[in-house]
């Protein structure tokens, strides 16, 4: 049996532990407030694993109950409240897991960075927003951590706060997230409509009728109801999970601190929207255009963001892309209506994807806040710990026959392989060929790092000029993490000494990543993929069960590896490791001019396919020139002055006329006066 | 619930008997008057607890009613009463007016006496108008708000104070007129009916022709609107804001905007039910330019306090989207479910957005205290040498934007669920403001909060004191307890708000 204080307990320790931190952390001073805050995540991270083995080995049934009421309006009843089956424990035990790694890491990372109390509060109040967000059991609660961890995406990400790239990468974050969360809004607007309810259970019970239901937006036009409702959700699932077109702060957000890359822009936060698909299956399920939506959109992140993680020069950025591709790979299973497979590789990539940006943060650190990998290189021999896990993230990401991210990407790719809903074969070549690049991008990463010439050595820092144009568009800042304190105890960007390991607290939580990174596949990928570890947390009608014709050749986790070496796409990412070899090592002079001989596309990918320029154009300077006209024109213009000052002038000239009719010559009135007789008799005389 | 002493009274002239004691103490007791403001707020505040914790919370029927002669020529009555509609809003006056004093403690240098007796009438005035049941008496405290308000600004307001107090008094002022001429034709038809009253609950009874009804619901649009204000009639508040002291800008924004929402949901809905319907697009689509219009003007303002004004506008556009939901509801569904959502999403709103921006207000103060510029473009990186300030203004601005667990969230969120049920492009526009609100609130706070210490003024400013503190503590509480368990304020208006829903979509014709 799960107590409902068990639940209460996981999702209150990091909150009070961010609060202490946040508000007593001059006094509780920097041990005290790491302390704390690993202490509270631990707690949760204890206690989740625990839930997990009670609904998994333990068989206690699944939590479904409110803990308070938030209000009551018309007769619906808006409570807080868990829901916890086997899909939330699982998000739980991945969410504090990666938290936990994020939070001994941070202690090496932020070690010198003045505002380190501040940084673990507001990381332990990512895990509880994070909590709150996946253990909902309404959609009010729902969207309480969705919007609480933008938030603190928002701080996080401006947590540099004195750089101007990062407070126009928070600002952008957010501003983005909410044009999902418009749409988000309007989906729950929508459910409230037609059932009466924010209840998970109940919304879900009643989906056959929303179902029967259609809405005239647009006059004319019937549309089903539950197409609407499942698109307006998506849309808040693509600005949270970064998929195009609302993809456009992910890559941004690297302004922030590398360990909240790992946690927030990688493992957790972004991967909400693609738990709130799932958690919603039962009505993606009744919605097949939506899912086209969802499968069309997603396909596109996949294939298109990871081409621009080939053309990126920035460690982090490189990674930031691969996110975004893998979120799209994630967003693809839904389409074809394998939950069970995005969540599956939501969990191998939060493992391998926080892995890598962990050790992105080790080589950055060792770099001396250099993020340019064209001035790195040979770095395997300095950070030997570093280069392995990075390998083993690498070779995951790339889905290397036997590594976590096989068994999810295999299974996504096959997945699609057998759906047959519109929009599929589109999906097919995105993901396949997808393939390649994330081999080619991913490999090309660790060549330049860890490989070939140390180019480190005699770069320095402030020579861009030297380098092509890349640079210029793809960061605001130049790529370094001007690390105040950094900057203090060296004193100036140019490296002293060889390059080092990074220390225990950094290279442990790479370590606890890399395991889980290589393994857990060969353990999870037959129940949760294939078996029944969901039950009825996800529900996919049998029209679409595309996983179901992937299930009948699954015969245990080793012949699926087998079975994968006699497809296609194992050896189109071999094929990508080898591109990436023979341009990056074998033939180093080659990229240049593969990029001249193709600038036109060369240019779009580096310029990012022009998102950010017409959405700056479009939307910033739009919306300010907008405002400017409606404000001047409108507010100025015509209702201050024409309407209010023009009335009080209108009655000032009158009044003004009025009084120069009272002269005081006797001669006027009298005037007046014959005028006013004659006129008056005048009228009767001729009436 | 029935004290056995006239609780309303007290909360009306017990601040005005202070305010005046405070006045005749003069300028040379100012320690001693700035003492006896506070208590007498703090006693207010206090006392008017009691109504929340003695409320009868299962009835509409109004409580703690007060009945005495008045004008007995006009058979006006001196009577007052509060229902689940005017409760929260007059605990909402009696918690910002003490924090109003406390922030003036030291900084108001000219004429601090008369400024706290300014602030003490006018608190006893507008409990007056939220408890009033007759409209006469109604009336009167309306308009006399007005006087004291006049003086906050033209006497301890900016340098184009004379403007913006013309400006705002005329405005109000002929809005109100014609309003008071509407009630005058209510008490005649009264006098027609056989009993000449000017009961508010008497005027709700009266069966109304359609035409008398537009007429009626038109002088009270107009008065309404321009204390809401409400697109097109929303120009007096910047220049108001702008020109009017940190406190007259606080209970300006907190208290008296909230007059004009009060009063569609005394006034207009439930005495001119039938031209309500008849007219409820025209309110309807007033608030839905109010939300998106304004917000794209707000998004372009350079001066701090005119930014949060017209915020407060487009806020305010959820009230009178909330409150006129039921008709629309009514003729496209056949039932009214979803209206007391609107309604209730108003009142939350009303509240909230007394509480948030009138700690905006403040954030402006303390930094216009210490730079004496609301400029945007003075500030930059104030978070370098106010780290505690910031993280309120940060907080403040989040629930500006409508992020859950703050109040801003709860009442747009009611209110755009409830219009889903009327039109869906009616959610779509108003579901806009989570965009445009983030927009220009938190462009704000990027400019003037975060980025490098902007100028020497930035780099001399020193972190808010212990009042400073304290009054923005106080609102960050009541602003996230509002926004964590809402449940309180909503129990309490339930009764009111179903009562009032039933009463509206009865025609009176």
């Amino acid at each position: 049996m799960i107590q409902q204080s068990t639940l209460l307990s996981i999702v209150l320790a990091p909150l009070i532990a961010a609060l202490l931190a946040g508000l007593f952390g001059r006094f509780i001073g920097r041990v005290g407030a790491h302390s704390v805050t690993i202490a509270g995540v631990a707690i949760s991270f204890g206690l989740s694993a625990w839930v997990l083995k009670q609904l998994l080995l333990d068989g206690a049934p699944n939590v479904n109950e409110s803990v308070y009421t938030w209000l009551v309006s018309d007769g619906i009843r808006m409570e807080v409240g868990f829901l916890v089956d086997r899909l939330t424990a699982l998000m739980m035990v991945v969410v504090t897991f990666v938290s936990l790694c994020v939070h001994v890491y941070t202690i090496g990372y932020m070690h010198d960075d003045p505002g380190y109390q501040r940084f673990f509060s507001y990381i332990s109040l990512f895990t509880f927003s994070m909590l709150m967000l996946v253990m909902a059991n309404n959609f009010m609660q729902l969207f309480f951590g969705w919007e609480a961890v933008g938030l603190v995406s928002y701080l996080l990400i401006g947590f540099w706060y004195t750089r101007p790239s990062a407070i126009f990468a928070n600002l952008k974050a957010f501003m983005v997230n909410r044009v999902g969360d418009f749409g988000f809004v309007l989906g729950i607007a929508g459910i409230v409509y037609f059932t009466g309810s924010l209840d998970y259970v109940t919304v879900f019970g009643m989906r056959e009728s929303i179902a029967a239901n259609t809405m005239q937006i647009i006059p004319g036009l019937e549309w089903q109801a539950m197409t609407v409702i499942c698109i307006c959700l998506f849309i808040g699932a693509m600005g949270k999970s970064a998929q195009v077109p609302l993809h456009v702060w992910l890559p941004d957000s690297m302004e922030g601190p590398t360990p909240i890359s790992a946690l927030i822009h990688a493992a957790t936060m972004v991967t909400a929207g693609i738990f709130m698909v799932a958690r919603m299956s039962p009505l993606f399920e009744l919605s097949q255009t939506a899912l086209s939506t969802v499968l069309v959109i997603g396909a596109t992140t996949a294939f298109f963001m990871g081409l621009l993680g080939l053309v990126n020069n920035d460690i982090k950025r490189v990674v930031a892309y691969s996110t975004l591709s893998q979120l799209g790979y994630m967003t693809v299973a839904l389409g074809v209506s394998a939950y069970s497979a995005a969540i599956f590789h939501l969990m191998t990539h939060a493992f391998f994807k926080a892995l890598l940006f962990l050790a992105a943060g080790s080589v950055i650190i060792a770099m001396h806040h250099e993020q340019d990998m064209r001035k790195m290189g040979g770095l395997r021999k300095y950070m030997p710990i570093t280069y392995w896990t990075s390998l083993i993230g690498s070779l995951a990401l790339i889905a290397f026959p036997g590594t976590s991210g096989f068994f999810s990407k295999d299974a996504i790719i096959a997945a699609v392989g057998a759906s047959h809903i519109p929009g599929a074969t589109y999906a097919y070549w995105c993901v396949f060929l997808g393939v390649f690049v994330t081999a080619l991008y991913s490999f090309r990463l660790i060549f330049m790092t860890f490989h070939g010439p140390e180019r480190f050595a005699s770069a320095s820092a402030h020579d861009h000029a030297a380098h092509e144009s890349t640079h210029v568009h793809s960061d605001k800042d130049a790529g370094h993490e001007p690390d105040v304190s950094a900057h203090n105890s060296h004193g100036a960007h140019d490296h002293h000494g060889a390059p080092h390991e990074s220390p225990w607290v950094v290279t442990l939580p790479l370590i606890l990543l890399a395991i889980p990174s290589l393994v857990i596949g060969w353990f999870t990928i037959g129940p949760v993929l294939f078996g029944d570890y969901f039950g009825n947390a996800i529900v996919v009608s049998e029209a679409h069960n595309a996983l179901a014709h992937v299930a009948e050749e699954f015969h245990g986790p080793a012949s699926f590896v087998v079975h994968g070496l006699k497809t296609a796409p194992v050896w189109i990412a071999l094929l990508g490791v080898l591109t990436a070899w023979f341009l990056y090592i074998k033939r180093p002079d080659l990229p240049a001019k593969i990029a001249g001989r193709f600038s036109a596309i060369y240019t779009l990918l580096v310029n990012k396919f022009y998102f950010d320029e017409i959405y700056q154009a479009v939307f910033a300077r739009g919306s300010r020139r907008l405002g400017t006209v409606l404000w001047r024109a409108g507010d100025v213009g015509l209702i201050d002055g024409a309407l209010v000052n023009g009335s009080a002038n209108v009655v000032g000239w009158f009044s003004g006329v009025m009084r120069r009719m009272q002269s005081g010559y006797l001669y006027h009135y009298a005037f007046a006066m014959i005028i006013g007789l004659s006129t008056l008799l005048a009228w009767y005389v001729l009436r | 619930m029935q004290f056995d002493w006239p609780i309303l009274s007290v909360l009306i002239w017990l601040p005005i008997l202070g305010g005046l004691v405070t006045l005749a103490l003069g300028e040379r007791a100012i320690v001693l008057g700035r003492w006896i403001a506070l208590i007498t707020t703090a006693a207010t505040f206090g006392l008017s607890i009691l109504l929340y914790t003695n409320f009868d919370a299962t009835t509409a029927q109004m409580q703690f009613v007060e009945e005495a002669a008045w004008i007995p020529a006009f058979s006006a009555l001196y009577s007052l009463g509060v229902d689940g509609i005017a409760m929260p809003l007059i605990i909402l006056t009696t918690f910002v007016t003490p924090l109003v004093i406390i922030a003036a403690w030291t900084v108001i240098e000219k004429k601090p006496a008369q400024y706290y007796a300014a602030f003490l009438i006018l608190e006893g005035l507008m409990v007056g108008v939220f408890a009033s049941l007759d409209a006469l008496l109604f009336y009167v405290f309306w308009e006399a708000m007005l006087i004291p308000m006049f003086i906050i600004i033209g006497v301890w307001g900016g340098p184009r104070r004379v403007y913006a107090t013309m400006k705002f008094f005329l405005y109000t002022f002929l809005g109100s007129v014609l309003m008071l001429v509407s009630l005058i034709y209510l008490y005649l038809q009264t006098c027609d009916a056989g009993q000449c009253s000017y009961s508010i609950a008497d005027f709700q009874r009266l069966p109304i022709g359609l035409n008398e009804q537009i007429l009626i619901f038109l002088s009270f649009l107009l008065a309404f609107a321009v204390k809401v204000p409400m697109w097109p009639v929303h120009t007096w508040l910047p220049d108001a804001h702008v020109e009017a002291p940190t406190g007259g800008s606080v209970i300006l924004a907190a208290i008296m905007l909230k007059m004009g929402g009060y009063g569609f949901l005394r006034f207009s809905l439930p005495i001119t039910p039938d031209a309500s319907a008849q007219l409820d697009w025209l309110v309807i689509s007033l608030s839905l330019i109010a939300i998106v219009y304004i917000g794209y003007v707000a998004l372009v303002q350079q001066d701090m306090k005119k930014l949060i004004a017209y915020s407060s506008v487009a806020h305010m556009g959820f009230v009178t989207l909330g409150s006129f939901l039921a008709f629309e509801l009514l003729r496209v569904n056949g039932d009214v479910r979803g209206a007391a959502m609107g309604i209730d999403g108003a009142m939350v709103q009303m509240i909230s957005h007394g509480l948030v921006s009138g700690a905006m207000f403040f954030c402006v103060g303390v930094l216009y205290d210490r730079v004496h510029s609301r400029e945007i473009g003075a500030y930059g990186g104030v978070v370098n040498t106010m780290p505690i300030f910031a993280a309120f203004a940060v907080l403040f601005a989040m629930a500006n934007s409508g992020l859950p667990a703050t109040s801003g969230f709860v009442g747009e969120f009611l209110v755009i669920i409830a219009s889903f049920r009327a039109d869906f492009w009616y959610a779509f526009l108003a579901a806009i403001t989570l965009i445009l609100g983030a927009a220009y609130t938190l462009w704000l706070v990027k400019r003037v909060i975060f980025g490098a210490v902007a100028n020497e003024n930035v780099a001399a400013l020193k972190d808010v004191n212990g009042r400073e503190f304290f009054v923005l503590g106080v609102l960050a509480l009541a602003v996230m307890l509002l926004g964590v368990w809402p449940v309180p304020l909503l129990d309490v208006m339930r009764p009111t708000v179903e009562n009032l829903v039933q009463h509206i979509t009865i025609s009176k014709l």
